[in-house]
């Protein structure tokens, strides 16, 4: 019968577990469950592009956009900004390109367990799955942005340069925060449809204080405090670095933010786990 | 020895489960965020209810072998799929404890995963991985799905194209190959058509003896056909829990008792005015119980109609419906030689059978008239009458026959 030991399963109110145990299970079921994570994030992009004739663009447009708005701001002489160091186009397409990432990571946990609603109330499976399914999806979709990026570097001359090859692990550790800051807001956020919108709300202007179209303030003030502060400022500006093969400022930063990521998102596991069952209990009896 | 432990063995514990729910959605949520924050505090102290909140499910208790099957039966709202969803772990109880020793197969919603624009073989692959497959069992099990699905046609169809009785079909053949040691059935095999129907129940038969059952349904003959123990649950208790299946669903029909009988069509020429069940058990008849006869005891109808126009005697058809409305026994009709007169503007008469062998339970009648001679209808009620037929014997089907056995 020794078995049958691991599959015996308690559910109660008391939580009698340690935090130490849940991070093992969370760990473990993320493990157990790699064929339903890829599974799932396979079905989704398989169903996205067989519907849709333009496919993957529709995941360049926004960032794209926002670029050539900003490009056509600054060559109209509308507004005026700092020197960025390298060609103004391939700052712009950088940084909106790498901003798109972190906003889909940030949003993946959410969107990830809301779309799987009416599995999560029906049947019993390792929820962690989801959370790992929505990085495959946005990772597949960070695939052509960084291949878009390269073609970039190249077109403005930039050339190959030895950082360049650590440029994905830089695009690997903002989807990483990201998806820490989406898991540790997720339990709220699935209870109150609020949480998403003011996230999209509120990254449409934390985006302009961080360097994505215009570079860190060299004036001391509240922009350039705000701006050195702002956690997503070392990822953007470390990953265009190794993209474009300036030495990174910031990476200090870059380390401590990478740091406290690593057991908030282990927190954030342990929430995302305690936090399911209340979410399937009050939103779909 | 090990066998015998093995079939002992307790597959499923359920000891003071209870679980409350909240009437409003805005309060409902607030609790929740309540809740998370005291999940993680380890949520020791004891659960009472809230303001706006009800028990849901409110102690049940039930211990469960392999081998067995408990029929969780009720109304709408009883609390069974709630209790359902704690055994299945996708919600936790505010009270008590859930054990649960092996796999879980969950029959609750078929086909979880398909995506509507993928075809039938991908959706395979999402479906099983979903209920725990690994990509190498589905690959060996996949022949087997579609052929049990029967759609080998249009398995590379995309879902949304499918019937729905196809996609049922379709997920069912996944589920059928889980090797569960407990399975948890809520209600879906009320779909599908007849044939998928009686193939599910043989799969089910056959994974029967190897695993512990909790079945919910509100079809009283297949509960009474697969499950040993019963709980019979009204606002969340248990109303009645226990080994006799058929005393449970009797009281849950008790809850159904419905004497409103009802005219579905008259064409004027005739009215019914009384109804009497002449040999009934009627020394206990309170206004409220129902009319008793005992098994094998004649049966006498007595009906008394007004004919304000015509004089031709209609031919009468008188059916017997079961508690589930459906048709078990006709009578005879009678025939222009059947000596039945009228008188003025009456029609009384008495219809007769020797020797009832319905089984135990409760049956309601109909009636319906037409004209003798064109066949024509003129009139039909549903209910005009129900009653109750007695005998120790606990047994589902409709008949229960008189038998005498004889050596040869």
């Amino acid at each position: 019968m020794k078995h049958l030991k691991p599959l015996e399963k308690v559910y109660q109110k008391e939580q009698g577990l340690s935090f130490l145990r849940l991070i093992i299970d969370s760990l473990q079921d993320i493990y157990r469950s790699r064929f339903l994570s890829r599974q799932l994030a396979e079905r989704d992009i398989k169903a996205q592009y067989r519907q849709s004739i333009l496919g993957i663009f529709w995941a360049f447009v926004t960032p794209l956009a926002t670029a050539f708005v900003w490009i056509f701001l600054r060559s109209s002489g509308t507004v005026e900004l700092t020197d960025t160091g390298i060609p103004y186009p391939l700052f712009a397409f950088t940084g909106t390109l790498l901003w798109s990432i972190i906003i889909e990571s940030v949003n993946s946990p959410i969107t990830s367990t809301n779309s799987s609603k009416s599995i999560l109330s029906k049947i019993n499976f390792p929820k962690e799955a989801l959370i790992v399914s929505g990085v495959y999806k946005v990772l597949f979709n960070s695939l052509f942005k960084f291949l878009l990026l390269l073609v970039f570097v190249f077109y403005f001359g930039v050339g190959f340069h030895p950082s360049l090859l650590l440029f994905p692990l830089g695009i690997l550790v903002m989807v990483f925060v990201g998806n820490t800051i989406g898991l540790l807001i997720t339990p709220i956020g699935m209870l109150y449809t609020d949480v998403a919108k003011a996230i999209k709300f509120g990254f449409q202007f934390l985006m302009y204080i961080t360097p994505v179209v215009y570079a860190v303030s060299e004036k001391d003030g509240l922009m350039k405090t705000v701006m050195e502060w702002n956690p997503f400022t070392p990822l953007i500006l470390t990953a265009r670095s190794l993209a474009v093969g300036t030495s990174p400022e910031y990476l200090t930063y870059f380390w401590v933010v990478l740091a406290c990521c690593v057991p908030l998102f282990l927190l954030g596991l342990v929430f995302y786990r305690i936090s399911i069952p209340i979410f399937v209990e009050r939103l779909s009896a | 020895m090990a066998e015998e432990k093995q079939k002992n063995e307790v597959l499923v514990e359920v000891e003071g489960v209870s679980k409350k729910f909240c009437k409003d959605l805005k309060t409902s949520l607030w609790y929740g965020v309540k809740d998370l924050w005291s999940n993680v505090g380890g949520n020791k102290q004891e659960r009472q209810l809230r303001p706006k909140e009800f028990w849901a499910v409110k102690d049940i208790s039930f211990q469960l072998r392999r081998g067995e099957c408990i029929g969780l039966i009720g109304h709408n709202g009883a609390g069974k799929s709630t209790l359902l969803k704690m055994l299945n772990g996708l919600i936790n109880p505010d009270a008590g404890k859930i054990t649960m020793r092996g796999r879980v197969g969950a029959l609750i919603e078929l086909g979880a995963g398909f995506n509507p624009i993928l075809t039938g073989r991908e959706n395979i692959y999402n479906n099983g991985a979903i209920l725990g497959f690994t990509r190498k069992e589905i690959e060996e099990k996949i022949e087997a799905i579609i052929a049990f699905a029967e759609i080998e046609e249009f398995i590379d169809m995309p879902v949304q194209h499918y019937s729905s009785g196809m996609k049922v079909r379709l997920g069912f053949g996944v589920a059928a190959q889980m090797e569960p040691d407990i399975l948890i059935i809520d209600e879906v095999l009320a779909v599908g058509d007849l044939g998928f129907i009686l193939k599910c129940f043989k799969t089910i038969d056959d994974i029967l003896p190897k695993t512990a059952v909790v079945f919910v349904s509100h079809s009283m003959p297949m509960v009474s056909r697969v499950c040993s123990q019963i709980i019979l649950m009204e606002r969340g208790r248990a109303q009645f829990q226990g080994t006799e299946v058929s005393k449970a669903i009797d009281l849950y029909y008790n809850r159904f008792t419905n004497n409103e009988s009802n005219e579905v069509f008259n064409d004027g020429s005739l009215e019914l005015e009384h109804v009497e069940l002449i040999n009934a058990n009627s020394d206990k008849v309170a206004p409220d119980t129902l009319l008793q006869l005992k098994w094998g005891d004649p049966l006498a109808l007595k009906f008394s109609f007004k004919l304000p126009a015509s004089k031709a005697i209609p031919k009468f058809s008188v059916i017997i419906f079961d508690k589930e409305q459906r048709p078990v026994a006709v009578f005879e009709k009678n025939t222009l030689n059947s000596p039945i007169r009228i008188t003025g503007d009456r029609l009384v008469f008495k219809l007769h059978h020797p020797n009832l062998q319905l089984s135990k339970g409760v049956y309601s009648i109909n009636i319906s008239a037409s004209d003798m001679h064109s066949g024509s209808p003129k009139l039909r009620i549903n209910n005009v009458l129900s009653f109750q037929v007695l005998h120790e014997e606990e047994i589902w089907q409709p008949f229960l026959l008189k038998t005498t056995y004889e050596s040869v």
